[in-house]
């Protein structure tokens, strides 16, 4: 008995083992493309996981800490209900109408609801890995892009305003704009035969000039937080704030490395890019304040290394280390310009420095990726004969320049636009700005009934 | 007689002050974490370029009932410990309490401290 169930056995081994040798000679090319695929779809996963990492806990940690402390939970809050709500919104028509083909400014309805959208690829898109994949990943882009304009109109705005303002700035500036610069036939999508071809590798213009140009407007339309800027406004917990920018750089090598949409050697060239422009940026910042105020601070080396993140975001898949480190340092110094003394001079109250740090760092981005992008990075661009076309200025294509500042020019004016008749509606609606007591007792106990702290000491 | 001593000190300090009135017997005080400024006129803090005035420092103000003639010897001490030499050391008030009483077995006077 036993001896027959061993012989049974030796023979389905020797049997299986010949199959399997059999299907790997026949199939071998099936069996690397699948290795790949599944390399690709483990890096982008991944890479999705990263990038929603840099929502919550990054951002909400970032600007958590740079809020007065009555303000702290309303301020993590509208973060973190971002995460749900545009989720929500992207399953239903989110990821349709900006990736579904449509017309160039807007995409259409096939894939509402995530129809179609499985675990087949979308050669589009992303050839080898599922379309479920490239869709969660393009989710967590929508996620922290209007998350970052809450930096503008922090500790004044109504939480209820804001989740409409949040739901429509979603729908009439994001969707389009995302459309327009990376789906397909989108107007300014430079590999998908677009009109004006811009170059934007992760973002320069779809998430950090549209966030930054509709936070400036924003900061306009509510006006100053009462008491700014004689009153004492300070950042609560600077310590959060590190905590939160430590996380946005590891996050962003999701985002701009994730946006090679493959674990290829164009998501390492992105890594490189990506983290020596926050370097540089950080540098660039501390050693401009040093000059300018006396000393250097860990606020202006974590807006430094975020400013830098910004700028190279655009540029990422394109550029080589020199031109990254350039561009970190440019940004570095440019942003804090922006928020020390341009913000000063204009007086307006972009409390957390949203515009200073993602509107200024992005067009400076989307600008400078026309001038550095190389076809040694990416050859992504071919002719007919399947050669390289050349990039930016620097490849030999100064038209590149203008066309990135084309690219720049809509996205400001689509933001501004778009973030005024939304500021109307939420106005008209809802009213955007709370009640002045509310302010002044602060908005965690006043919207949201609750305290971030509670360190008074225990009586017993 | 009965006095109030309240000193105005560096927090930093505290470790220090105490050390030396323990020394010297003092085996009663009491202290609070307060804030405030006398010529020192506080400091600025920058950020992101935002500059901020901040003019009330945070301070230790340490309270001692003792007899009158102990007053010279506590203030000594607490002089010599607290002293850093510049501005923002802090000060040193004298003040007649009227009346002191245990609340443990209604002690008064002299006898309560």
């Amino acid at each position: 008995m036993r001896i027959k169930r061993l012989r049974l056995t030796i023979a389905s081994v020797a049997s299986l083992l010949f199959c399997g040798l059999a299907a790997a000679q026949g199939t071998s090319e099936a069996a690397v493309k699948a290795a790949q695929s599944a390399g690709d779809n483990a890096w982008m996963l991944t890479s999705t996981a990263l990038v929603l990492l840099m929502t919550g806990p990054g951002l909400a940690l970032f600007y958590g800490g740079l809020v007065r402390k009555k303000n702290v939970l309303g301020t993590m809050l509208q973060s973190f209900v971002l995460m749900a709500l545009v989720t929500v919104l992207w399953v239903i028509f989110g990821y349709s109408l900006a990736f579904g083909e449509g017309l160039p400014v807007i995409g259409n309805l096939r894939y509402a609801l995530f129809s179609g959208v499985g675990g087949v690829p979308n050669p589009d898109y992303a050839p080898t890995i599922p379309q479920q994949t490239f869709a969660m990943f393009q989710l967590m882009f929508a996620i922290i892009t209007p998350a970052l304009i809450s930096g503008a109109f922090a500790e004044r705005m109504k939480f209820s305003s804001m989740l409409l303002f949040m739901t429509l700035w979603l729908t009439i500036v994001y969707l389009p704009l995302a459309h327009m610069v990376w789906g397909k036939a989108g107007l300014l999508n430079a590999f998908s035969g677009g009109r004006f071809p811009c170059l934007d590798f992760a973002g320069g213009t779809v998430v950090h000039i549209s966030s930054g140009v509709s936070a400036l407007v924003c900061a306009l339309y509510l006006g100053k937080r009462k008491g700014y800027p004689s009153e004492l406004m300070k950042p609560h917990n600077l310590v959060l704030s590190v905590i939160g920018a430590c996380l946005l750089w590891v996050g962003w090598f999701g985002f701009n490395a994730g946006s090679a949409l493959a674990a290829s050697a164009l998501a390492t060239s992105a890594f490189v890019a990506t983290h020596v422009a926050a370097a540089a940026a950080t540098l660039g910042w501390l050693v401009a304040e040093w000059i300018m105020l006396g000393k250097p601070t860990m606020l202006g080396a974590i807006s430094g290394a975020v400013a830098g993140l910004v700028a190279i975001t655009p540029a990422s898949g394109f550029v080589t280390p020199g031109p990254a480190l350039l561009i970190g340092i440019a940004a570095g110094v440019v942003c804090f310009l922006m928020v020390s003394k341009v913000k000063q001079r204009f007086g307006y109250d972009d409390s957390l420095d949203a515009f200073g740090v993602h509107g200024a760092g992005g067009t400076l981005g989307a600008i400078l990726t026309g001038v550095f992008a190389t076809n040694l990075v990416n050859d992504g661009l071919k002719d007919s004969a399947g050669k390289a076309l050349p990039l930016g200025l620097i490849d030999g294509n100064p038209m590149q320049v203008a066309y990135q500042c084309i690219g720049v020019l809509i996205s400001w004016a689509l933001a501004a636009v778009g973030t005024i008749v939304i500021l109307k509606i939420c106005d008209a609606v809802l009213g955007v700005r709370v009640d002045p007591v509310h302010e002044e007792q602060g908005l965690d106990l006043a919207l949201h009934g609750e305290e971030a702290y509670a360190f008074e000491p225990e009586r017993s | 007689m009965i006095k109030k001593i309240e000193a105005i000190i560096q927090p930093f300090k505290l470790d220090e002050v105490k050390e030396a009135l323990r020394a010297i017997g003092v085996d009663g005080m009491t202290i609070l974490e307060v804030r405030g400024h006398g010529r020192q006129r506080g400091h600025t803090e920058i950020y992101r370029g935002q500059e901020y005035q901040v003019d009330l420092l945070p301070k230790i103000k340490l309270e001692i009932v003792a007899p009158h003639n102990r007053v010279e010897q506590i203030a000594t001490a607490l002089i010599h410990a607290a002293r850093t030499g510049s501005i923002g050391d802090g000060k040193i008030f004298v003040s007649d309490i009227a009346e002191a009483i245990r609340i443990r077995n209604e002690d008064r006077g002299e006898d309560a401290l």
